[in-house]
């Protein structure tokens, strides 16, 4: 990023500092819903959605995705194209066995 | 248009002389590197050969002591130069791990697409040249590490190149070496394929946009994203198998397995099916590794000796482009038979169906680039036009198995051999054969014999048919594929076991039709006809604007792109061919 | 010879190629562990039983780990920042913390890991010990990797301050993209392996 003049990094640090302490507030808030005792397909699915919300904050903040270029951009959504093929599809294989 | 073949003197004046370890061993000059890959990957393709030819005699004549090389596999392998089946296993899982990983696929892309596309894009060398040197030596290295795996305690790794669980779990120590090796091949593939991806996108000479690249570039993106997002789930899978194989988990162990009368001391919970759709999703999209860069050195040549463009260039490379992605939802249809629910089969034979499209339309505008053409018969066209119907007999004997119905039948026969063998030796190696004499002049400076290379075609060609073709007969009469004695202990086989002999038969004349190409190769390098030209095919990509050969740096000046890829007789123009970089 | 873009933008791109790269091995290491979340799914789906990860993991620890490793985060940011804002001193302090919180990071997960050794819990106990040691084990790995480059940037590589600043930036860039995917992994690793 060659381009950032000195000034708006200072309006950066601020946002750092922001993210960093919504971090340690979702951090907490995770664990804490753990203790709830939720079922297990909704307990999955807050802990999923939590961390997504925090990798996001990383991926935003600290990464600087947004506004990152098209070939780096393009090649992230295949990635995750991908990831999720990787994650659903044995999924949906092992569960349309047949037998037992 | 000729370039002053000088070197640029200033810049030879910095630097000081470098050392023959520098300049040859330990350089991170791309030309170096990629003649580094090829000739190390060609070793290896013989080395492969090699393994193939011993098994050929054990399964044309099983049981018999192996002549004149049988003393020398020592009794554990071969007593009395008889071969145990332990040591065909091991034979069967090297040749195709040797063939696949450690030669055909760092020939056509670290020895092509290393050498070839930094100079067909006008760079002087790749994005990151310590890494490219790294990545081969981390190949180098795995490559090492699998040939030692034979001198280790039971030999080799024996449950196929597949190392399918819990077979491979349980096996000798070989697999433990090969899953080291595995991971030092997989790293060398992922450093060099950033280092492809970025050179490409980053470091293209002026004008020359994505739609003017040649297709041999092109290829060698789509396989530089197939290799870095592909790959990773079998690192991760070779991870999972050696904690298997060393901590005792049970990844892939599944509860309650008895080996030999024991219940094995595993907590069991394992999945073997997790390790073939971690593996089969590498695997696949490895085959169009395999196959992709030789559709872009079959490109190149048909265009040079066609003197036209290529047919349906944009088509071709949405077609690739699309026949990348699909390749990464196809893999299952290697696992039909794992006992998957027909919806999730339905929806693999679909995607495979699908893939099938933009292959044919490749092919088919490889074909029809030929229609109008003043085709030149040099010894690169040969192996080139060979190269469409063999890849296309190879592309249709997979339909029959894409169907998990027809699977049925034909999953684990010599159908299955027949039909990839087709697509990757008088396929793919056809397509290497004739880049390695398309691009010798430009590295050496010297044409490889015209004489010989035909011999080595015609013979080749009429061997590959021999050897293959017979394959696919014995697996539609359902013969086995990894058995030991060529399956001469079941009744249904019985008929096609004939074919055995004289699969080995043309596999000897074979190897006696290569020692033309390995005269010829190490022959003209010292001795060869020298070329009175930088472009002696008279062709209008970049690579053959620099000094022959070229030297560090590439160009002499940097060059500037003005046309599209294949401008052959272009009407009005001067010369029958205009070359990217001329001036308009 | 020089290779152009390693340090400024290509116009059309509007990248420099380090910055490409480094997010084209990122996408491989996104497959990576990709391939072994997957694993941790196929597993668990096809077991008859899976214990909750609280009851043989400490949450406390690992929350403790959490907040750790999302400080050095910021900590690499930061140090990133500095050398934006050039301030080489201020650079050196944030990168410095960034791998003393990362060793800390260790630290604690070697105590998590001899404290499962003490009480006979291997990898091959079970397939979610398998799971949980395999995957925070590659993650440690690549963390020791992570100090290593760091550590080599706040010590005998920070001489490239003086010579080429803006290259020496860019290094940092990258250095911290990859640190920063380092903490997402164990965003996601934390919650499925110890709250789950």
């Amino acid at each position: 990023m060659s381009g950032t003049s000195a000034d708006e990094i200072r309006k950066h640090v601020k946002v750092y500092v922001m993210v960093f302490v919504a971090l340690m507030v979702l951090t907490v808030a995770t664990v804490g819903v753990s203790y709830l005792e939720l079922t297990i397909p909704l307990a999955i699915l807050v802990a999923l959605v939590v961390a997504t919300i925090k990798g996001s904050l990383v991926a935003r903040y600290f990464m600087h995705l947004v506004g990152e270029k098209k070939a780096v951009t393009w090649s992230l959504v295949l990635t995750a194209v991908f990831f999720c093929v990787l994650m659903f599809i044995p999924l949906f294989a092992m569960l349309d066995h047949t037998g037992q | 248009m000729d370039t002053v073949a000088t070197l640029d003197h200033s810049h030879a004046d910095h630097e000081h002389k470098a050392s023959w370890w520098r300049t040859y061993v330990f350089s991170v000059d791309h030309k170096v590197i990629g003649i580094q890959y090829a000739i190390t990957a060609l070793v290896f393709l013989l080395l492969g050969f090699i393994l193939m030819m011993i098994m050929r005699w054990q399964i044309a004549y099983p049981g018999q002591p192996i002549p004149w090389i049988g003393q020398f596999l020592g009794d554990a392998n071969a007593p009395g130069g008889i071969m145990l089946p332990e040591f065909y296993n091991q034979l069967g899982a090297m040749h195709g791990t040797i063939m696949v990983f450690l030669g055909v696929v760092p020939l056509a892309v670290g020895g092509f697409g290393n050498y070839v596309m930094p100079l067909q894009i006008g760079a002087p060398d790749m994005a990151f040249p310590r890494l490219n040197m790294a990545s081969y030596w981390s190949y180098f290295v795995g490559g090492v590490v699998m040939l030692l795996s034979f001198f280790a305690q039971g030999g080799a790794a024996n449950s196929g190149w597949t190392s399918y669980a819990p077979l491979s779990i349980i096996a000798t120590s070989g697999q433990t070496w090969w899953l080291f090796g595995m991971v030092f091949l997989i790293t060398s593939s992922l450093l060099g394929s950033v280092n492809f991806i970025v050179t490409i996108i980053q470091l293209r000479a002026p004008g020359l946009t994505f739609m003017r690249l040649p297709f041999f570039v092109w290829t060698q993106l789509v396989t530089g994203f197939l290799l870095l997002l592909a790959f990773p789930p079998l690192e991760s899978a070779a991870v999972l198998q050696l904690m298997d194989r060393l901590a005792g988990t049970s990844f892939f162990m599944p509860s309650g397995l008895v080996v030999s009368g024991e219940a094995l001391d595993v907590s069991g919970g394992g999945n073997p099916l997790l390790w073939q759709h971690l593996f089969w999703f590498l695997a696949h999209p490895e085959v169009y590794v395999l196959i992709l860069p030789a559709l872009g050195i079959t490109a190149e040549i048909i265009a040079n000796n066609t003197r036209k463009p290529l047919w349906g260039y944009r088509v071709m490379v949405y077609s690739l482009i699309f026949l990348g992605f699909m390749s990464f939802i196809v893999w299952a249809h290697h696992m039909f038979l794992t006992g998957m629910g027909t919806a999730i089969s339905a929806f693999f034979q679909t995607t495979t169906m699908i893939i099938s499209i933009p292959s044919v339309v490749i092919l088919s505008a490889l074909f029809i680039s030929l229609y109008g053409g003043s085709i030149r018969f040099t010894t690169p066209m040969l192996f080139a036009l060979a190269f469409m119907p063999m890849f296309g007999i190879g592309g249709l004997t997979g339909l029959p198995l894409a169907f998990s119905l027809p699977d049925l039948h034909l999953h684990d026969t010599y159908y299955v051999i027949g039909h990839f063998h087709y697509v990757v030796a008088p396929g793919t190696i056809f397509a290497l054969f004739g880049g390695i004499y398309y691009w010798f002049p430009k590295a050496t400076g010297r044409k490889m014999n015209d004489l010989l290379g035909r011999i080595h075609f015609w013979g080749t060609f009429v061997c590959m048919n021999g050897i293959f073709l017979p394959m696919l007969i014995q697996g539609l009469a359902g013969m086995n594929r990894r058995m030991y004695d060529g399956a001469a202990q079941y009744q249904h086989t019985q008929g096609v076991l004939v074919w055995n002999e004289t699969i080995f038969h043309f596999a000897v004349a074979m190897a006696v039709f290569q020692l033309f190409f390995i005269v010829n190769f190490f022959w003209s390098m010292k001795k060869g006809a020298k070329v009175t030209s930088d472009n002696p095919w008279k062709a209008t990509t970049l690579e053959w604007a620099t000094p022959t050969p070229p030297p560090h740096g590439n160009f002499v000046t940097p060059p500037e792109v003005h046309r599209g890829p294949y401008e052959y007789s272009v009407p009005g123009a001067v010369q029958d061919f205009t070359p990217q970089n001329e001036r308009r | 010879m020089e290779i152009p873009y390693t340090v400024e933008d290509r116009e059309d791109t509007g990248l420099n190629n380090v910055k490409l790269g480094i997010w084209l091995f990122l996408a491989s290491e996104v497959m990576l562990f990709g391939g072994l979340f997957s694993s941790y799914v196929l597993l668990r789906v096809g077991a008859e039983t899976w214990p909750v990860g609280a009851s043989i993991l400490s949450v406390p620890i690992a929350t403790f780990n959490t907040v750790v490793l999302i400080a050095s985060s910021v900590t690499m940011v930061m140090a990133w920042a500095s050398l934006k804002m050039n301030d080489f001193g201020k650079f050196k302090l944030y990168l410095g913390s960034t791998v003393g919180l990362a060793v800390l990071f260790l630290c604690v997960k070697a105590y998590e890991y001899a404290d499962k050794f003490s009480h006979d819990l291997y990898p091959a106990e079970s397939t979610f010990l398998a799971i949980y040691f395999t995957v925070t084990g590659l993650h440690a790995l690549h963390i020791v990797g992570g100090i290593v480059v760091n550590g080599y940037f706040v010590g005998p590589g920070s001489k490239m301050w003086k010579t080429a600043p803006e290259q020496f930036t860019n290094r940092i860039e990258a250095a911290g993209l990859y640190w920063h995917f380092v903490d997402l992994v164990w965003i996601f690793l934390f919650p499925v392996l110890y709250l789950l």
